[in-house]
């Protein structure tokens, strides 16, 4: 059983009510975190090693140095809790069964970066959550941990609820302020930064979910203690949202010095592979990193089994690894038509493409176009260098992620599952009527070298 | 038009209560939240003197709440049926089945995509991603998701909305 921290409570019930939450040692890292000094806690999250997990993984503690504080001016915590990327459902997890969790987090975290008020952006689909938030901050305030002059220390915090509109590009920080002061969702240019120049040009610190809520057991542990779980620069623990073709979908908690084969095979995780079929692909990080062949998936390009943490999973790069991403972990049985999947996520980039970068509004149209096509078997060979020749130009050619999340599931797609996308150009017949996992099937297809 | 248009007074308190928890100035930032009232209140979806006046309200100019409304997917800028099934389709809703999902309720309904049935009950709305991957296939049927899907579990939905039987609020 590895080890839990966010987790560690989610099956009492009740947790997610004030009473039960603090009954079982809620909200004493927030009292001793308001004993200690704002930049003493920023060290131990520092220390921590904790990455940003809402997939980027930059260090949470060097994001939160960064933080101008000009004189006189508000500063702002903004929580991320724009969950939209295909696969990632963890923060939901948290936030519907660990509100507390999140609330607690948000205290220490505000306390630490001098912000009186602050947010939590939530996407509009999540419409029944807004509630169990509110809720839970009405208890908290009820006791003493928000409001005006929490526990004695002359610290004020005010915690809001937004609901978004639907957009998964508000999942990216710039755009997700611009949804916040009442716009379009369009990703602001950087430099300034967020830290500098945020909500309302005031600074301001984005943080996804889970990030805060780890702040909780940083304090409660310390940052050394939080550091020796995990290996390397993979500290602490990570939510995993695991979900396709296994037996077991739903959110885990790893300590990541667990095999990948372990996280899909054991009956701790995701339990194996549904029907008895084999293992075709998996998508480890959310839609937006590259799908990986099973081979490469459970080993290394040295033949090394390969982990659940950050260094592992991107061993080999983009030309044969992976990423940990958000941690939403999409698994693909042996049934599956790659080119059908990567179609679905062209079509998703595509339709959630501010418009704002030519390249991102224009290419992800072209990609979903072509790929339809192929997998309909009315492509031709052309057709994928075309494809191939488009997710390049997009990458690396947009203001903000979004183009390089639309272009990487193409782009590995093709470099590891060509032969499929030819089978769909030589077999226009059988294409209308069946896929070529189901057809062609065998062993898991070698990767081809990166160019 | 405005003039025939207001909220219940106990949405203006709510959009009010919004407002307060920005900046003085920042009003607009009560946009988003402030049209998630106003479709539920009016109709399920946002004509353009809704539109007006929502703007009205926050104290900007009316494209200013156009070029909002019309970006963000939960907005409605046509009519809508008292049911508006939003079927995931993406990814792991994908290889679970969604796509089943989408055609029988294409054909039980007989509407194609962003169609409302003709007894004006059922809207079908594609969606693109809703946060359910781990129990999908799956719909958002008002304010909550229905996960696991399964026909019989749809006809049964449809079923209970007919009946006036299942909750969207």
């Amino acid at each position: 059983m590895g080890k839990k921290l966010l987790l560690k409570n989610a099956h009492i019930e009740g947790i997610r009510y004030f009473e039960t939450y603090r009954k079982h040692g809620g909200y004493e890292a927030a009292e001793k975190a308001l004993k200690m000094k704002p930049e003493e806690i920023l060290e131990e999250v520092k220390t921590s090693g904790l990455r940003g997990r809402g997939g980027a993984g930059f260090p949470t503690g060097m994001k939160w140095s960064f933080l101008a504080k000009p004189e006189g001016v508000p500063r702002h915590l903004v929580v991320n809790a724009d969950e939209s990327e295909p696969g990632t459902f963890k923060d939901r997890y948290l936030m519907e069964f660990l509100p507390h969790l999140l609330i607690e987090g948000m205290l220490i975290s505000s306390y630490t970066l001098g912000s009186n008020t602050s947010y939590i952006y939530i996407r509009g689909e999540y419409s029944w959550i807004p509630d169990i938030l509110e809720e839970a901050i009405e208890e908290a305030k009820a006791a003493g941990f928000l409001g005006k002059n929490i526990l004695g220390t002359g610290f004020d915090l005010e915690i809001y609820v937004q609901r978004g509109g639907g957009a998964y590009i508000c999942g990216e920080e710039t755009a997700l302020l611009e949804s916040l002061e009442g716009r379009r969702g369009n990703p602001r240019l950087k430099p300034p930064f967020p830290a500098v120049k945020g909500l309302w040009e005031r600074p301001t610190v984005v943080n996804n979910v889970e990030s805060i809520a780890a702040v909780v057991p940083i304090i409660e542990i310390g940052g050394a203690e939080y550091a020796k779980i995990g290996v390397g620069r993979s500290t602490g623990t990570k939510l995993i949202s695991a979900c396709g073709n296994i037996k077991k979908p739903g959110v885990y908690e790893i300590d990541m010095t667990i095999t990948v084969e372990e996280f899909i095979y054991s009956d701790e995780y995701c339990g194996g592979i549904p029907n008895g079929k084999k293992l075709k692909a998996c998508i480890p990080g959310g839609s937006s990193v590259p799908i990986v062949p099973a081979n490469l998936l459970l080993k290394t390009i040295n033949g090394e089994p390969r982990y659940m943490n950050y260094e592992s999973l991107a061993d080999g790069g983009f030309a044969t690894g992976t990423m940990m991403g958000s941690g939403g972990f999409i698994v693909l049985d042996e049934d599956q038509c790659v080119v059908n999947h990567t179609m679905t996520l062209a079509r998703f980039y595509n339709h959630e493409s501010c418009g704002q970068c030519t390249p991102c509004r224009e290419g992800t149209g072209w990609m979903y176009k072509i790929l339809k096509k192929i997998e309909k078997g009315e492509g031709k060979m052309e057709d994928i260098d075309l494809l191939w020749d488009i997710q390049r130009k997009i990458e690396g050619n947009t203001i903000c992620p979004l183009g390089d999340a639309a272009a990487w599931p193409v782009a590995a797609a093709i470099r590891h599952f060509r032969d499929e996308f030819e089978w769909h150009v030589n077999n226009p017949e059988l294409s209308q009527t069946q896929n070529y996992g189901i057809a062609n099937y065998a062993d898991p297809i070698p990767a081809v070298a990166n160019n | 038009m405005s003039e025939t248009i207001a909220f219940k007074p106990e949405s203006l308190a709510q959009v009010h209560k919004i407002i307060a928890r920005y900046p003085e100035g920042r009003q607009k930032s009560a946009l988003i939240p402030v049209l998630h009232i106003a479709q539920k209140e009016f109709d399920g979806w946002l004509a353009v003197p809704v539109m007006d006046y929502v703007a009205e309200l926050l104290s900007i100019t009316p494209i200013e709440v156009y070029e909002v409304a019309t970006f963000y997917t939960m907005f409605n800028m046509k009519p809508v049926g008292k049911y508006v099934l939003e079927v995931c389709r993406t990814g792991p809703c994908m290889l679970n089945g969604s796509d089943n999902i989408l055609d029988h309720i294409r054909k039980k309904l007989n509407i194609k995509d962003g169609e409302t049935s003709e007894d004006g009950l059922f809207t079908l709305k594609p969606a693109e991603c809703l946060g359910a991957c781990g129990y999908a296939p799956m719909m958002q049927l008002g304010k909550f998701f229905h996960e696991n899907l399964t026909i019989e579990k749809v006809d049964e939905i449809l079923d209970l909305c007919r009946q006036g039987a299942i909750a969207l609020d």
